[in-house]
């Protein structure tokens, strides 16, 4: 008997325990959503530039609008917040660097995204100018 | 009796500009990462947009009136050529991810495809714009 470590011991660490594919997955299918609904937002963006806050507030009172807008913004900073993991992931070997930034990372998309959710949903309901 | 230390695991790192010659492939590698990082500006800008809106009339016309101007205009045309690149090119990734478009001529053909499928849809986007009277 050359070892006293156990088989579990020697295994951990060194691959998938079948949840590797979640991460790559979820950042597939955010991007397929976000597809079309970029299409669909760049001509939103067209639309309300050539109008005013009213426009606006109209704009997002129909029902599509405000639904598609708040899975757009939830989508978008999800799939922003996995892509800038990747990259500080790659680039930034310091580990306090490297877990100072993931976490201002993903503080900043989930405070930034709950903003414009909330925002959006509170202009939709009450039509604007309070 | 104890096993040796295991080896520590050293991440890989990514390919790098002096150790790879240039090539389109590359190009179209590091412009997905650059307009995708980008486009965390624009989200933010999206959100700014959003919370201006729930803020009120003023803060509203605040903000349309930045983002009007000729910066706003520059970085807004920057955004266009962004958000086109990075979804032409995120396509590619997923038909790649089907495992199709591999090989060398493929994959650098969809690469030159890309870009002007970026360029030709910020042009078309833009003077869309410009005949609605969104500039």
């Amino acid at each position: 008997m050359s070892s006293y470590r156990t088989p579990l011991s020697r295994a951990r660490g060194h691959g998938a325990a079948r949840e590797g594919a979640h991460h790559w997955l979820a950042e597939r299918l955010s991007a397929v959503a976000l597809a079309p609904m970029v299409l669909w937002g760049v001509f939103g963006v067209i639309h309300l530039a050539a109008g005013d806050y009213q426009t606006a507030v109209t704009w997002l009172s129909e029902i599509q609008n405000l639904v598609l807008m708040v899975i757009f913004v939830a989508v978008g900073f999800w799939h922003m917040h996995a892509g800038m993991r990747v990259i500080v992931e790659d680039y930034i070997q310091k580990t306090f660097s490297r877990v100072s930034l993931l976490i201002l990372n993903l503080f900043v998309c989930v405070l930034a995204g709950s903003l414009a959710i909330f925002s959006l949903i509170r202009v939709a309901l009450l039509g604007g100018a309070l | 009796m104890t096993d040796a230390a295991r080896p520590a695991r050293q991440p890989p790192l990514s390919p790098h500009v002096q150790v790879w010659r240039w090539h389109i492939t590359m190009l179209s590698s590091i412009l997905h990462r650059v307009t995708g990082g980008a486009l965390y500006g624009g989200a933010l800008i999206l959100a700014i947009w959003a919370i201006c809106l729930g803020a009120g009339p003023e803060a509203y016309m605040t903000f349309m009136t930045v983002l009007g101007s000729i910066p706003g205009k520059v970085v807004m045309f920057g955004l266009t050529l962004a958000v086109f690149y990075h979804l032409g090119n995120g396509v590619r990734h997923l038909v790649w991810d089907a495992g199709l478009g591999f090989d060398v001529k493929t994959a650098n053909l969809t690469s030159v495809a890309t870009l002007a499928f970026a360029f030709a849809a910020t042009l078309a986007i833009w003077v869309i714009a410009a005949m609605t009277g969104a500039l």
